[in-house]
């Protein structure tokens, strides 16, 4: 039981890491919450299922048109979205992605219903047993998936001019504008990685639980996940990820049989007050360099 | 190279900082640009590299003219792009990114890999000091490395016109003197233009090949720095001396002579 627990907790923690991450970077270089990330999700599993179920495209094939069809949304999103809000208060531009929250919302139930789809089986059905312990494929898969994409984007982050410059933006807007950097360049950059992490995320859940409008919410899931690891920092999304993930599937295990169940939503949101009470900036908040 | 003409900048709609300011800066040179607190030399400097549409201000009349062509009110990626870069005021360094990555961060705009290599090695031998902190976090450097981490950051760009604002901010003066010999090296060398803003009169004087002094949002002094230095208004204003030697600050009474400064 509590190697089960673990392991699925590891796999949604690192779908939630993922999802946060996008998150992180949007927050980091515009200083704003996007609280339209879970629709970025939920059109990512909704391309990827229309696309293997409808047009009978192979898998990966899918995936692939699908995180370039969520880059083409996140640069689309924020050229015609944010782009236009540069320069105005802050919680302006929060309202903002609210509203586009609930427009995407919108327009995916007109194109696609409110019925849960699922996905057709693509990950091998039998469970994996790895050293006693059964679990499902697609868990294991999500993980893999999951941590390796985290291990590139950092690779990205650290080595490539492309992540060099966005970091430089996030850390002082003026001083990249002065050496040259389109700052408007990186936002459309920030904003195509955070709809593909999400799209990426949505794809693996809607492998797991089917897709339906409620998968959005874990958009909001993700606000206890950053909160957590600290809003402008990407070690913390990931951490903060599995950390909220364990949580929620031991809760899941071993105290809903106990209260009747339903106590796993609410934990991550419980952590979510504790955290802002006793720690605002998180576990791994910005850290404030002050030369003494 | 830069020509300012009549250069009239407003803040927020409201706030009238620039009236009428004129310079020249011509190839190769540097020029220093003087003036107190609040004479709007910043300004001036931002009015040229586009960052005052950062700050919602604009130039509202007269042109900014760089090799020719009319650059007043553009983007600034678009004047980074003709070549002039400007090292802000307060250093503004990438704190959280390492110094080899902060000096990578300026290169975004070009694609020669081998060149980016030779520049590097190059801001390197103009200051060996970077060299050895190539990995360290920038937020975490002195003043001092700090400030030539932004002038080399600078370099990386290979510019054509350096606006330099404030070098010495908050500098020791031996720190200072070399960051200004390091500066007229860079102008020898690579045959860069500098436009430098100064409140150090002495050091920027001993470097500049040109130097206008500001007041209130317009030159109101201008000439080689021999010129300058002999000005008396300029000896007892900037440079602190007086016919008589060094003075009392309590028996100067700035505003008798400084009215007919200001306009």
């Amino acid at each position: 039981m509590f190697w089960q627990l673990l392991l699925t907790g590891l796999a949604i923690g690192s779908i939630y890491a993922l999802v946060a991450l996008g998150f992180v970077l949007i927050y980091k270089a515009s200083g704003c919450l996007n609280f339209a990330q879970g629709e970025f999700l939920l059109l990512g599993a909704y391309v990827a299922l229309t696309l293997v179920t409808t047009y009978k495209v192979p898998f990966l094939p899918a995936v692939i048109l699908t995180l370039a069809v969520a880059a083409l949304a996140g640069l689309v999103v924020e050229r015609l979205v944010l782009r236009p809000l540069i320069g105005e208060p802050v919680i302006s531009v929060i309202m903002v992605t609210l509203g586009l929250s609930a427009l995407m919302r919108g327009i995916f139930q007109a194109l696609w219903g409110t019925d849960t789809r699922v996905f057709p089986p693509i990950f091998p059905q039998e469970p994996v047993s790895l050293g006693g312990v059964s679990v499902s494929a697609v868990y294991l898969w999500s993980l893999g998936l999951a941590v390796l994409l985290l291990l590139l984007l950092s690779l990205f982050f650290k080595f490539t001019t492309t992540g060099i410059v966005m970091r430089a933006v996030a850390d002082d807007q003026q001083a990249a504008l002065s050496v040259g950097i389109s700052v408007k360049r990186v936002f459309g950059i920030t904003w195509a990685i955070a709809a593909v992490v999400a799209a990426v995320g949505g794809i693996l859940l809607g492998n797991i639980n089917g897709v339906n409008a409620s998968l959005a919410s874990l958009g909001l899931k993700v606000l206890p996940v950053v909160i957590l690891g600290g809003l402008e920092s990407v070690p913390g999304a990931v951490v903060g990820g599995f950390v909220i993930g364990l949580i929620e599937s031991f809760v899941g295990g071993y105290l809903d049989p106990l209260v009747g169940g339903g106590l796993r939503e609410v934990v991550p949101f419980v952590i979510l007050l504790l955290v802002l009470l006793v720690r605002p900036y998180g576990l791994f908040g910005e850290e404030i360099i002050e030369r003494v | 190279m830069l020509e300012l003409n009549n250069v009239e900048v407003i803040y927020d709609r409201v706030v009238l900082v620039l009236k009428g300011l004129s310079l020249k800066v011509p190839p190769h040179s540097i020029v220093a640009l003087l003036g107190a607190n609040g004479a709007g030399k910043t300004t001036t400097l931002k009015a040229i590299s586009g960052l005052l549409q950062v700050e919602r201000g604009k130039v509202t009349d007269g042109q900014v003219i760089f090799q020719g062509e009319d650059i007043t009110n553009w983007d600034p990626e678009k004047v980074s792009r003709k070549g002039i870069f400007h090292v802000l005021e307060g250093r503004h360094v990438f704190e959280h990114l390492t110094v080899e990555e902060n000096l990578l961060a300026a290169t975004c705009l070009r694609r020669d890999r081998q060149g980016i290599k030779e520049d590097l090695e190059k801001v390197y031998s103009y200051f060996p000091r970077l060299k050895e902190l190539r990995r360290k976090i920038a937020g975490y450097l002195s003043g001092g490395e700090q400030q030539m981490l932004a002038i080399g950051r600078a370099l990386m760009s290979r510019p054509h016109l350096v606006l330099l604002d404030e070098p010495s901010l908050g500098l020791s003066p031996l720190l200072v003197s070399e960051i200004f010999h390091i500066v007229k090296e860079i102008n020898r060398r690579e045959r860069t233009t500098i436009l430098v803003v100064e409140q150090n009169a002495r050091v920027a004087l001993s470097v500049a090949d040109y130097a206008y002094v500001m007041e209130n949002g317009r030159i109101v002094l201008e000439g080689e720095p021999e010129k300058l230095r002999e000005n008396e208004d300029v000896r007892e204003f900037y440079l602190g001396l007086t016919p008589e030697g060094r003075k009392s600050y309590r028996e100067v009474k700035h505003y008798k002579r400084r009215k007919r400064w200001l306009s």
